[in-house]
């Protein structure tokens, strides 16, 4: 055989494995959203969105522990994207080659990688033991030490994504170093940001594990940060655990909500970073 | 270029550098560096890469100090106060000595708020005297024909030519003394070139100017003084008529008639 009919062969075999590692990736990915969506959409209707979650065999929905995820959501949001932001600031702007700059991004990128439930047991010992009981804003601390090392990591990579030359240029003018930040790199990399914000809830609106120690869980409507409140995940955990059939489909219907409101973070956050790259 | 009788007159020099070194860590950049750059008109820097032209350049509005590392050592001299002065307010004296750049650096914001964003750092204007300042500037850069109508779009939609005049505008409108250019037109095509020519000689009568130029008929064409530096040294200074013509040093001599750089 000729060298190039043996190149063509090998060609046609790598890409063959290619794509049937990529159809078996996929397909094990649609059996699942396919169960999800089959699952869940069957236990969908308005008392899913308006009941809370009910003892084994009677009626009931997830208004609760909807309510719960987006309370505490939002809460450990707010608490990490400053500190996230101000962090990623700093060895962006202020510490590029620092020492402490290097250590920062280096215990970065550990929390980034941390196992959630160590950072459940985290909280527990520094905040719901000395506490005395388990709490929503405990369960808030918790996810905001998720949200951290994401915000700060993509405030980074996209304030070092704006050219120095723009730096220059608004410095060249005399503007003070705060405010060639806050007034051109950050509106020059104001879609970054964002998507680094979407990412950020999106990944903590699925945690079980820090929410376990931390909010534990409740049955009933309670907007007390100070008392434990349900969320979506803890819930699906518990009640697809169960051996009641009407808590598992509660569980199935749950997890559909949290994947389609994910999913929709994902693609919103990818279409800006979309815009952002066709505009440079 | 054309002399009136007003322009004859000897000048006055608005910056004095004065046996001027310059250091990136440890590599000496400039060496005992000493000239002029006479109020109202235009001096350019020649030489080839490396020689330390846009260095000298940067020394004149303290732009190295935004980087660790780089530090200058000697004199110059601002209307009697010396610049490299590590006291002096590095912002105010860049209010006072703007620049242009190589590259086009329009800020991601409307055209309007480009231009404005200079003024409001140091002035605060009711909207209408704002609006009028946005207009002389894009007027001082000939840029507002082409954007009176479009000033609330983006400054990042506009030609590589006009983006670098709304940069000369902006430089403009926050009332400079002195405007640095560093190669403001090796990014630009011949005609928006010779647009941005044009506009240096018009704006040598208000302001001192200072440009970095690879392009020697450049230099011939909108220069009054020319300063040619090789290896971090001034070679040769002088009216540019002078140094293109009769030039007192060899390597002048050789390095603008092509036979090195």
């Amino acid at each position: 055989m000729s060298l190039y009919e043996t190149r063509r062969k090998n060609n046609a075999i790598a890409t063959g494995l290619a794509w049937l590692a990529t159809a078996f990736g996929l397909f094990w990915l649609a059996l699942i959203l396919g169960a999800l969506v089959y699952e869940g959409a069957r236990g969908l209707s308005p008392a899913v969105f308006s009941q809370m979650t009910p003892p084994p065999g009677s009626q009931g929905g997830l208004s609760n522990a909807i309510a719960g995820s987006l309370l505490m959501s939002a809460i450990g949001v707010a608490i990490g994207t400053p500190l996230g932001m101000l962090a990623g600031t700093y060895l962006a702007e202020y510490g590029r080659h620092t020492k402490l700059a290097m250590i920062v991004r280096f215990i970065n990128d550990i929390l980034l990688s941390a196992p959630s439930i160590v950072i459940g047991l985290f909280v527990y010992e520094i905040l719901v033991h000395p506490m005395g009981h388990f709490s929503a804003i405990s369960g808030a601390v918790a996810l905001s030490l998720l949200v951290v090392p994401v915000v700060l990591r993509t405030t980074e990579d996209m304030l070092l994504l704006v050219p120095g030359s723009m730096r220059e240029a608004a410095a060249a003018l005399g503007a003070p170093r705060a405010l060639v930040i806050g007034k051109i790199a950050y509106r020059a990399a104001k879609a970054g940001l964002i998507t680094g914000i979407l990412l950020a809830v999106a990944r903590v609106s699925g945690e079980t594990a820090p929410l376990l120690f931390t909010a534990l869980n409740n049955q009933f409507w309670s907007a007390n940060l100070n008392a434990p409140m349900a969320s979506l995940p803890v819930v699906i955990f518990q009640f697809a655990l169960s051996p009641y059939k009407d808590w598992q489909q509660l569980a199935w219907t749950g997890a559909l909500l949290i994947t389609v409101a994910v999913l929709s973070l994902s693609i919103v956050a990818r279409t800006l970073g979309a815009g952002r790259r066709k505009s440079r | 270029m054309m002399y009136s009788a007003e322009s004859l007159k000897t000048p006055d020099a608005k910056v004095s550098v004065n046996g001027l070194d310059f250091y990136y860590g440890a590599s000496h950049a400039l060496k005992a560096v000493s000239l002029p750059l006479y109020e109202n008109r235009v001096t350019a820097f020649i030489g080839p890469s490396g020689c330390g032209k846009s260095t000298l350049l940067r020394v004149l509005n303290r732009m190295y100090d935004l980087y660790p590392g780089q530090r200058a050592e000697g004199e110059v001299w601002l209307d009697g106060e010396n610049i490299i002065d590590p006291a002096i307010d590095v912002n105010a004296l860049r209010a006072r000595v703007g620049m242009v750049f190589q590259k086009p650096t329009p800020f991601p914001m409307s055209i309007y708020d480009n231009i404005a964003f200079g003024i409001k750092l140091y002035e605060k204007l009711p909207a209408a005297e704002l609006d009028a300042r946005v207009e002389q500037a894009l007027r001082g850069a000939a840029l507002w024909d082409e954007v009176k109508d479009k000033l609330h779009s983006s400054g990042l939609g506009l030609s590589g030519g006009q983006q670098q005049r709304l940069c000369i505008a902006r430089s403009v409108a926050v009332q400079p003394e002195v405007i640095l250019f560093d190669e403001p037109c090796s990014a630009l095509d011949p005609i928006s070139t010779a647009k941005v020519e044009e506009l240096i000689e018009e704006l040598a009568e208000d302001y001192t100017i200072a440009i970095v130029t690879h392009n020697m008929q450049q230099a011939v064409r909108v220069s009054d003084y020319t300063a040619f530096m090789y290896l971090g040294e001034l070679v040769e200074y002088g009216e540019t008529d002078d140094v293109f013509n009769k030039p007192k040093q060899k390597r002048t001599l050789d390095y603008i008639t092509g036979r090195f750089g």
